[in-house]
């Protein structure tokens, strides 16, 4: 291929869909930090004294970034992908020395009246260097022990970044496991990470928490979700199984809405030793089925279950005895389980009022009263989401929402569409930090997910995140409008 | 890089992980927004008031347990501009009694962000403060058609006995300095100003509360919000007990009305300030509620310097009540002994004039000379130590003296627990030679500081601590006001003693001469005399270009002192005729809990003297 092809003719490959949802998103982001800091006497979009107008400065320089981006020659990212990802990489360590200390988080580099966060600038980075390895190297599932450079460039960044206290951004990195399975991970290996995660979560979120006086309902939520994905894997390895399917579902049910009757009837006993106790009759009956009807898969089906109960009273068994009281707070915090100091648990429950009070159709551009910086300190960066859901209702929510997923499906369809390996992986790492940020941030608002402070992509306040998102995006779709050019 | 079509399928699962995300928060906003119970009731109430529960300051009591200052209830008006929509402005006005124009007025100070930095639509702002009772029924009662304005309980300080004004000082609203320096503050709060109340604000405030209400679209408060389970209780303040003795400080108040000057009376084994007293005084309540502004303006253009904290913030030549301490260094450095004698023949004469002295016997040894104050006598002593040859020059042995000096906590401030104290002045070496030149001075220069007038500046309070050195024959406690604080101990400081570089046998001619002082013929000091109790004292005179000052200082009982005191009366002339007599009825006060009647006559004239026509700007 040419240069004279070359030039200028990404214009007419260029996907203007996403380029268009993406100036859709930073305007309606940049509208609502003015919103969500608004006040009367000081009420000028464009004034640098406010966050609005230092966003609309953010916006312009990643516009021309972005711009840049599409008129660098593609090729240029392919070759420098592993000297970025190691400048980006010694930038972080440097940080790590340099920064100063902003509310416990050393994370930010000040220049002058600029403040960068080097963490932001990693994700790219290392989208790059992933893709171009997996590219060059391929990603073998079957011989995983030739991957682990694979896996050093993703936990490379996570422990750099968990050196300067930002845990947030660090969590972000564990996103691009879904690429890994796009390219060939085992389904095993996600399945178990998620349920891992969830269990954690699930447990030590709700651990506090005691169903009639007795019942912990932490463990007991976990305890129904194992089961739900035993008898789920049982019935997608043997779907003819119908019969012993219903036996293990009643088998496990029937008592347990025995026990809770007797709990509503004033008998309190802890629900999770019926349970238990029926799903360890349920394991020796599939354990049976495994030598009488030689259902091979269902081994596997019984080790799940068996390890993820371990697992569960593992969590709970170090949290009590193993960890120090002060680490518990903490992790509790984390979790959004209690209030810290800065009241997160606060925040959380302002933001649910504030975008309940919504309603349908919100209460109008600038007339939340809730979503102001008095009530929500993190109003105009983490907490932006409160912003629409009070000023535009379920209408303006919903719609954001389906912004994001359509965004991501057409990222998705974008990535699949690529004949080189290189751009699809690039593509796919640019989705799964996407739906990491949208599922914690969105998560977090609406006190589903614990309170880990991340932005929302293109959406909240702060030049580093809003530059880095731009870059992430920006070279995903010079890279796809050249996609003809790679094969 | 062949095309990898193995595994292409997962893209699938992808698509669906992320689609059921975006559905399940979905579902979750259909339950927040739409259909929620808990939230549907907020969908147009949610405004969360956060109202703010004010802590109650702490109450300040007397030695004896007797309460001195404690709280009272007031309103204040306050508005949430955001919500004032559709206000009934004539209506408001005809309730509060207030005029358009003022409403106007108050309105655009508010938002006048250099006035009241903490303005913000959406929180309430002080609209009017201490609502009197005729505003406060009716507007009560029509509050509900306001929309925006609530009202705030707050307290105001009240008083059980209208004294010791200096000493407890005032408090009042905040000003934005204070906002921006303390982040507890917010506009409308009350701070100590002076005195004990500023000195111990951080004890005496407390912590602030709050409740949190939801308030529909019109302003109005519905009810607490989750049931009041995030509402943060306030805590009240500390509680003070004073060392302040409430009976005597009002005495001593009502017999320095139409006077001007100061009393300090210590308990000299603790260093706990029995009375206090600065003249003339005001009446604390003047400086509570709505018409603080008015009155304070009233009492600073008084000619009489009302708020000069005259114990503190005034400073004298402490003239003749300097000589015991002179006394003290000279046997100390030993240029003389207790029977070191001095001639006087109406004075000391020296390089050709002539310092004056009254008229009584010589020679005199070291107590008669207290006793009668003879200024010749410490005039020849003090030269002969600024001259004496054993130090390498005047200069050496002036640091020397000053040194001993400084000891009795002179020159430098004591660091009672008041605000704003002064710390007088004992001049050094390097001072004099500024003044004359290097070296180019001598004893006779400077023969003014051997009895206490010339450079020597000293506070109300340093001299009244010195006496209170002389009680304990070497050793004080740095005066306080505050003995007890609810909860906590007092600042190390005042529990720690101060021993002074004069040995304490030194101390006994001084008491004797003292002593003498009030019972011999000689004596300067004989009108404090009270049958039954041996009272020590030490007058003085401050030398002014109009009537002097007349000072007084005096301890009893001799032996064992209970108490000693400092009389200072501004333009009092010679100390027998105001300070001595008046030290003497407040001791008696004191230690006998009331006056005898032969001694009414006493009493009477104190009360009715009127020294303030007498060169008020003089100072």
């Amino acid at each position: 291929m040419n240069q004279r092809t070359n030039n200028g003719s990404f214009l007419k490959t260029l996907d203007y869909q996403v380029l268009f949802i993406y100036l859709f998103l930073v305007i309606w982001g940049w509208l609502s930090i003015y919103s969500a800091s608004y006040d009367y006497e000081s009420s000028r979009l464009l004034d640098l004294a406010q966050f609005s107008g230092k966003q609309f400065l953010w916006i312009g320089i990643s516009l021309v970034v972005g711009v840049l981006l599409l008129v660098i020659d593609s090729r240029w990212y392919y070759n420098t992908a592993e000297i970025i990802y190691i400048l980006v990489m010694a930038l972080l360590m440097a940080t790590i020395v340099l920064a100063t200390d902003v509310k416990g988080s050393r994370s930010w580099l000040v220049f002058g009246p600029v403040s960068l966060q080097p963490a932001e600038f990693a994700k790219f980075a290392t989208a790059l260097a992933l893709a171009k390895y997996i590219d060059k190297h391929g990603f073998r599932p079957k011989e995983s022990k030739r991957d682990y450079l694979t896996y050093f460039i993703i936990f490379l960044p996570v422990l750099l970044i968990l050196l300067q206290q930002e845990t947030g951004s660090a969590l972000v990195y564990f996103s691009l496991f879904f690429v890994l399975y796009r390219e060939g991970m085992s389904p095993k290996l996600l399945l178990a990470g998620c349920c891992a995660a969830a269990y954690f979560v699930i447990s030590i979120r709700y651990g506090s928490t005691q169903l009639w006086g007795v019942t912990e309902l932490g463990t007991f939520l976990v305890l129904l979700l194992i089961l739900a994905i035993t008898l789920l894997m049982f019935h997608l390895n043997n779907p003819k199984e119908k019969q012993s399917l219903g036996l293990v579902l009643g088998g496990n049910l029937l008592p347990l809405s025995v026990a809770v009757l007797c709990n509503v009837a004033g008998w309190h006993i802890n629900l999770c030793w019926p349970l238990l106790a029926t799903m360890a009759l349920s394991l020796g009956y599939l354990g049976w089925l495994v030598f009488k009807k030689n259902l091979r898969e269902v081994g596997q089906t019984i080790l799940f279950a068996v390890l993820s109960v371990a697992f569960l009273f593992a969590v709970g068994f170090i949290f009590d005895h193993v960890l120090k009281p002060h680490q518990q707070v903490r992790t509790q915090v984390f979790l959004g389980v209690v209030d810290d100091p800065t009241n997160a648990g606060y925040n959380v429950n302002q933001a649910k009022i504030s975008i309940g009070s919504g309603g349908l159709a919100g209460k109008g551009f600038l007339n939340g009263t809730q979503t102001k910086l008095k009530y929500v300190p993190e109003q105009h960066t983490d907490f932006i989401f409160c912003t629409i859901g009070e000023e535009w209702g379920f209408v303006g929510s919903a719609l954001l929402l389906l912004v994001y997923l359509y965004l991501m499906i057409r990222l998705i369809l974008m990535a699949e569409r690529q004949r080189s390996r290189f751009v699809r992986v690039y593509g796919y790492c640019v989705v799964c930090i996407f739906f990491f940020h949208v599922l914690i941030n969105v998560g977090m608002v609406l006190g589903i997910m614990p309170v880990i402070g991340i932005p929302l992509p293109f959406f909240s306040y702060g030049g580093s995140s809003l530059l880095s998102f731009t870059i992430l995006l920006f070279i995903f779709l010079k890279l796809d409008a050249e996609r003809l050019r790679y094969h | 890089m062949a095309l990898d079509k193995n595994y292409e399928r997962r893209s699938t699962t992808l698509l669906i992980i992320i689609a059921l995300t975006v559905l399940v928060y979905l579902i979750r906003l259909v339950h927040l927004q739409l259909l929620s119970d808990e939230y549907d009731k907020y969908a147009d109430s949610n405004a969360q008031f956060r109202k703010v529960i004010y802590p109650e300051r702490g109450l300040i009591y007397d030695r004896n347990g007797r309460v001195m200052v404690y709280n009272s209830a007031f309103y204040d008006l306050m508005v949430t501009t955001r919500e004032m929509k559709g206000l009934d402005t004539l209506d408001f006005c005809r309730t509060l009694n207030i005029s358009r124009e003022y409403f106007d007025k108050r309105m655009a100070d508010m938002r006048n962000r250099r006035l009241n930095p903490g303005f913000s639509t959406y929180t309430p702002q002080l609209f009017m403060s201490q609502l009197s009772v005729e505003q406060y029924g009716p507007l009560q009662e029509k509050l509900f058609s306001f929309p925006g304005f609530s009202i705030q309980k707050r307290s105001l300080r009240s008083y059980t006995r209208p004294v010791a004004a200096h000493a407890l000082g005032y408090v009042a609203e905040v000003n934005r300095r204070d906002i921006e320096q303390d982040s507890y503050y917010a506009s409308g709060d009350y701070s100590g100003r002076s005195g004990i109340e500023k000195m111990y604000e951080q004890q005496l405030r407390g912590e602030k509360g709050y409740e949190i209400y939801l308030r529909d679209v019109h302003g109005r408060i519905k009810r607490p919000y989750n049931e009041g389970r995030r509402d943060l209780p306030p805590v009240s303040g500390k509680d003070l007990t004073l060392s302040l003795d409430l009976d005597l400080q009002e005495y001593a108040e009502q017999l320095m009305v139409n006077k001007r000057g100061a009393i300090v009376a210590l308990e000299p084994k603790t260093g706990e300030i029995l009375a206090y007293v600065s003249a003339p005084t005001y009446d604390p309540n003047l400086l509570v509620g709505n018409q603080r502004a008015v009155n304070y303006r009233e009492l600073e253009a008084s000619p009489y310097k009302v708020f000069l904290n005259r114990p503190i913030q005034s400073f004298y030549p402490p003239g003749s009540t300097f000589k015991p301490l002179q006394a003290l260094v000279l046997q100390q450095e030993k240029i003389i002994t207790s029977r070191t004698e001095y001639a006087c023949h109406n004075g000391y004469a020296f390089a050709g004039m002539k310092l004056g002295c009254h008229s009584h016997r010589s020679p005199l040894d070291l107590p008669s000379a207290i006793a009668t104050s003879c200024n010749a006598y410490f005039a020849a002593a003090y030269r002969a130590m600024i001259d004496d040859r054993k130090y390498a020059s005047s200069q050496a042995a002036l640091d020397v003296w000053r040194g001993h000096v400084a000891s009795f906590g002179y020159g430098a401030r004591l660091g009672v627990d008041m605000a704003f104290e002064q710390s007088g002045m004992i001049p050094s070496s390097e001072f004099y030679n500024r003044v004359y030149g290097n070296r180019a001075w001598k004893g006779s220069t400077i023969i003014s500081n051997a009895i206490g007038q010339g450079e020597i500046l000293a506070t109300p309070l340093q001299i009244a601590n010195f006496c209170a050195t002389i009680c304990n024959r070497g050793w004080y406690y740095t005066p306080h006001i505050v003995k007890q604080i609810e909860g906590e101990t007092l600042d190390e400081k005042y529990t720690t003693r101060h021993q002074v570089t004069v040995d304490p046998a030194y101390f006994e001619p001084i008491v004797q001469g003292m002593r003498a002082s009030v019972t011999e013929s000689i004596g300067t000091s004989r009108g404090v005399a009270i049958p039954g109790i041996e009272v020590c004292g030490k007058t003085g005179t401050a030398e002014n270009k109009g009537v002097d000052h007349s000072i007084f200082m005096c301890f009893a009982p001799k032996d064992d002192p209970q108490i000693c005191m400092l009389v200072f009366i501004e333009n009092g002339g010679f100390g027998a005729t105001w300070a001595v007599p008046m030290a003497s009825l407040l001791l008696e006060k004191y230690l006998k809990g009331g006056i005898a009647d032969n001694r009414k006559w006493m009493e009477t004239r104190l009360l009715n003297a009127n020294l303030m026509e007498v060169e008020p700007e003089n100072q």
